[in-house]
């Protein structure tokens, strides 16, 4: 028997090449085939009008092909000059704005595209970009949320107040929550910043285009999170038919959200490059380019009200929030839709309203960052709970205890719209379980006699925790394409795109199980069009869930026909059979086949072209009396599954942390961290760990060190990775503990749930709570540095409150 | 073949690269990076930054890591540069720093695992039997995104052993 792959930590596939350096990412793509490259001129101020463009003179620089600007767009395709398109529109989202591929009349981010330039290399398309002459009229910018909600300025003339959208979900009859909160026996208000932070990739953004006049096809190779998505947006935007175009994601040296939006204006100016000059095509995306012209994320201010009773229940929860989502928004109100809704948690208030408006500034604009507004809404959240712990002189995890949805209270109705325009219901879980994993693992219990001990020694030390429940998951769906071979390979294709979550190895570990082949047998292809026309993208934790059920069912579907074949070849009942190392055989007797025979005999053939294929060739195989394809079925051995949920699944899991905060230097020194998770059934636990390890360190970037630093003209003071202080191994804990937990998903047939996004959300709300701890008062401004640490230190000394 | 339409003056430079001589002519200023990947087509080594911080570009120079985007190429003639894809054995065996980031699940996207196999390469040549304070610092000048580096910590750690048996083999 073949010992089943599921479940187990498996070697990846995809190492082999990228250890040799034979990795294929977008930038290695087309190297010296007279491929062109692009450089682009990005305005230099936060909001401005472009009085005049002046290129004359840059196509005298030698070795430089094109300059565009914003008035050669429709000449080149008559869809370009539109604005980019709003990817997902809300009833609430009545001021949607989005950005020209390159900007029309005015600028309103440092970075965004004013010209374009295609040259021999990036070094001469540079050279020539820095003879642009752009004539400016300088406005004024609106930086931060404060701005914004003051509106003095306006980002967009004709959006008032700044405000893209307002939405209020209130799970309460009207004045429910106004009557919870009066009657409620403890009330308190609580005042929460996050700031800007960003997914920063260590591969930016990168377009490859190659147009071939001879089948007047288009190959687009993007550095994207969906394949299919650039696909229509490409062929929508140059006029082109949906079968003329494939796009190919090659190696995606990560992703972590920032590249699922699209188009960006060079995947599309990439392309058009391409058909118009004749010659394949190359954007790569440099560092400061990436932190200017990307996106950024996470930038919120909350204002909580929460009712409790003396156990700390919550009787009523009122929050609002102020979201920065840029100059344009292009992705709609996805990530504070997310915060508004997964700021519950694990827990059941009696009653909630939450309000956000989604707010313009003149800075890069916002779209998701792992864990895409779960970060922000579980440290509302969580520290709401540790002031209802200190309020009532309570322990924290007593009072999270006493909030918690019950294991038999599933599914439970959040009575909300979650992101994907369903309802919030969580599927499974077990909190009190995992509450008391984590106490276990971190030390909860002991840690007082720890504190102590630590204080003998004139140092000072705090724990916290926290909680979080995650949509993962996400719709409409994901297909699958199993293809077995007269080789007896397996060849497997799924849409979505990879970004280093090692889907090749995870998804055939799936096939080996359901085929019975050799693992080593399985190729799996992702986020390439010309093999699956059909998918989403890579998103929300969705990947496994998604792909991985529709890659079961497809290959449950390729199955089927091997047995139905194989029972025919061997004369034996479907039932008798088994297949193992992709060989069929009838139980307890020495007749088989292999796979790659049954292939053979699933395509009748006139022609044989060698010694196997003989075999299913017209003199023979087959009844003379049947059709050689049966009304019903289809040659070739394959199968084709979507798999399409009805809602997400909701996976969960609880951090806790150790900190040492230095009496004199403020500096935050990691002692311990904890992990417990829950994300259904795993298929390979190596990858699992690898994504919490890797969600870690990017939560404790998040909470003590990254920020988009902006001054007040707009401009970002720390674009570069000296200035963005991004960690370290020195600046991650060293060993994280982990310990899951495995409720199932009742949602999809493996029982799964999505990690990708698990480690980074609940890291300001955890360092804020052990932060808080070790100091004595609280934190309500993350990230914390300790230079900002000594300064809250000093104030909360000086002017006693 | 792109046409030399650069006015800038070239040079003609030999880059000795994993045992191979190749002549090129360049510009003064094409980064060692830049000439790597673009002009002798060695994508294994990634530009992460361009600015000297991220490791991604690291290289052997004469058996030393050097961050490629700060050196220009015309200055490596006569140096021995050491790529990513020269780490291996010649019969395609990977080499122990390579094998032993499979095994620890060193790598997710593989961005930025060139730049510290060579850099782990070198360092544990210099240090072949690290404590786990050295193996991190061996690595604290390199940045992933992905990893959080727990993996990558334990893979060079479990490097020094597999190039520790493999010498003791080889003693016998
Ligand atoms: S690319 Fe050279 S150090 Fe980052
Ligand atoms: S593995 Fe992706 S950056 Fe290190």
């Amino acid at each position: 028997m073949t010992t089943k792959l599921m479940g187990q930590g498996v070697q990846r596939v995809e190492d082999q090449r990228l250890l040799r350096g034979q990795g294929r990412f977008v930038d290695d793509v087309l190297v010296g085939q007279g491929t062109l490259h692009v450089a682009v001129l990005r305005s230099p101020h936060a909001h401005a009008r472009i009085r005049d463009i002046d290129v004359s003179g840059v196509l005298d620089v030698e070795g430089v092909h094109a300059v565009w600007t914003y008035d050669d767009l429709a000449g080149l395709a008559p869809n370009m000059a539109d604005p980019l398109p709003l990817l997902i529109p809300h009833p609430a989202l009545t001021q949607g704005r989005t950005q020209y591929a390159l900007a029309k009349d005015e600028v309103n981010y440092v970075g965004e595209a004013v010209a374009f330039v295609v040259a021999e290399d990036r070094y001469l398309a540079e050279d020539a970009v820095g003879r642009i002459q752009v004539d400016y009229e300088l406005l004024p910018p609106v930086v931060g949320i404060e701005a914004a909600r003051a509106a003095d300025q306006l980002v967009h003339p004709d959006v008032p107040g700044n405000v893209a959208a307002r939405l209020v979900q209130d799970t309460g009859a009207p004045g429910e929550l106004e009557a919870a909160m009066a009657a409620a026996p403890h009330r308190l208000s609580l005042d929460l910043t996050v700031e800007r932070s960003a997914c920063t990739p260590l591969e930016g953004r990168g377009t490859v285009a190659r147009w071939d006049p001879d089948t007047n096809r288009m190959t687009v190779w993007s550095s994207t999170q969906t394949s299919t998505g650039v696909r229509a947006v490409v062929a929508a935007k140059l006029g082109l038919d949906l079968g003329q175009v494939d796009v190919v994601t090659p190696d995606v040296g990560g992703g972590f959200g920032v590249k699922i939006n699209h188009p960006w204006p060079e995947e599309l100016l990439v392309p058009l490059a391409a058909r118009a000059l004749g010659r394949p095509v190359k954007f790569t995306e440099d560092r400061r380019e990436h932190f200017i012209s990307s996106a950024h994320e996470r930038g919120q201010l909350q204002h909580i009200e929460v009712g409790f009773d003396d156990d700390g229940r919550l009787q009523a929860l009122e929050v609002t929030f102020w979201h920065d989502h840029g100059a344009y928004i292009p992705y709609g109100l996805i990530v504070p839709i997310i915060t508004s809704t997964q700021l519950l948690g694990p827990y059941k208030p009696r009653v909630y309203r939450v309000t956000f408006e989604s707010l313009y500034t003149n800075t890069v604009m916002v779209t998701p960052y792992r864990g895409a507004g779960r970060p922000q809404g579980c440290y509302a959240m969580e520290r709401t709970m540790d002031a209802i712990a200190a309020y009532l002189g309570k322990d924290r995890t007593e009072v999270r205890a006493a909030n918690f949805i019950q294991p038999d209270e599933f599914p439970y109705d959040q009575r909300m719209t979650f992101q994907d325009g369903r309802e919030l219901e969580y599927d499974s879980g077990d909190y009190p379980a995992m509450l008391e994993k984590i106490k276990a693992l971190i030390g909860w219990e002991e840690f007082p006699r720890f504190r102590e001990e630590m204080a003998a020694q004139g140092r000072q030390v705090g724990i916290g925790l926290a909680c979080y429940v995650e949509g993962t998951g996400v719709g409409p769906y994901e297909g699958a394409h199993v293809h077995i071979e007269t080789s007896g390979k397996v060849k497997v294709a799924t849409g979505l795109t990879s970004q280093g979550q090692g889907h090749q190895t995870a998804f055939a570990q799936l096939v080996a199980d359901e085929l019975g082949v050799r693992f080593e047998d399985v190729e799996v292809v992702t986020g390439d069009t010309r093999r699956m026309a059909y998918a989403v993208g890579t998103f929300a934790s969705r990947a496994a869930v998604m792909s991985g059920s529709a890659i079961h069912l497809a290959a449950k579907r390729a199955k089927e026909k091997v047995l139905r074949i194989a029972a025919e070849a061997l004369e034996a009942s479907e039932d008798d059979l088994e297949i193992v190392d992709g060989i069929v055989s009838v139980r307890g007797t020495t007749a088989h086949i292999d796979l790659g025979t049954i292939a053979v005999l699933s395509n009748p053939l006139r022609y044989a072209f060698d010694e196997r294929s003989k075999l299913a060739t017209q003199f023979s195989v087959g009844d003379p009396g049947k059709p050689p394809v049966a009304e019903d079925d289809e040659p070739g051995l394959e199968g084709k599954d979507f798999y399409s949920p009805e809602r997400s699944t909701f996976a969960s899991g609880m951090h806790a942390v150790i900190v040492e905060t230095d009496p004199r230097t403020a500096e935050i020194k990691i002692l311990k961290y904890a992990v417990v998770h829950d994300c259904g059934n795993l298929i390979n636990p190596m990858i699992v760990e690898g994504q919490i390890h890797g969600g870690v360190a990017q939560g404790v970037g998040g909470a003590l060190y990254e920020r988009m630093v902006y001054d007040e003209s707009g401009q970002l003071l720390n674009a570069s990775f000296m200035d963005f202080l991004m960690p370290y191994v020195t600046e991650v804990p060293d060993g994280i503990a982990i310990d899951h937990l495995e409720t199932p998903s009742p949602l999809n047939p493996l029982g799964i749930k999505g990690a990708g996004e698990a480690g980074v959300i609940p890291s300001a709300a955890v360092f804020a709570s052990a932060i808080s701890d070790a100091e004595g008062f609280p934190i309500t401004a993350m990230p914390i540095s300790p230079s900002d640490l000594f300064q809250l230190r000093r104030t909360l000394t000086e002017e006693p409150s | 073949m792109s046409p030399d339409t650069s006015t800038e003056e070239r040079h003609e430079v030999v880059l000795t690269v994993n045992g191979v001589a190749h002549e090129v002519s360049l510009p003064a200023r094409r980064l060692l990076s830049d000439a790597l990947r673009h002009d002798l087509g060695l994508t294994g080594t990634h530009v992460g930054c361009e600015h000297g911080v991220c490791g991604a570009c690291t290289v052997l120079l004469d058996g030393a890591p050097v961050r490629a985007c700060l050196v220009l190429a015309v200055q490596c003639e006569g140096v021995e540069v050491t790529t990513v894809e020269g780490l291996g054995g010649p019969d395609g065996s990977l080499s122990p720093v390579q094998q032993a980031f499979a095994e620890c699940h060193g790598l997710q996207c593989g961005f930025c695992t060139p730049g510290f196999l060579t850099t782990v390469t070198a360092g544990l040549r210099d240090n072949p039997t690290p404590t786990h304070e050295e193996a991190r610092e061996m690595v604290a000048g390199n940045l992933c995104r992905c990893t959080g580096y727990q993996n990558i910590v334990k893979a060079v750690e479990r490097a020094a052993v597999i190039a520790g048996d493999a010498t003791a083999e080889e003693a016998r």
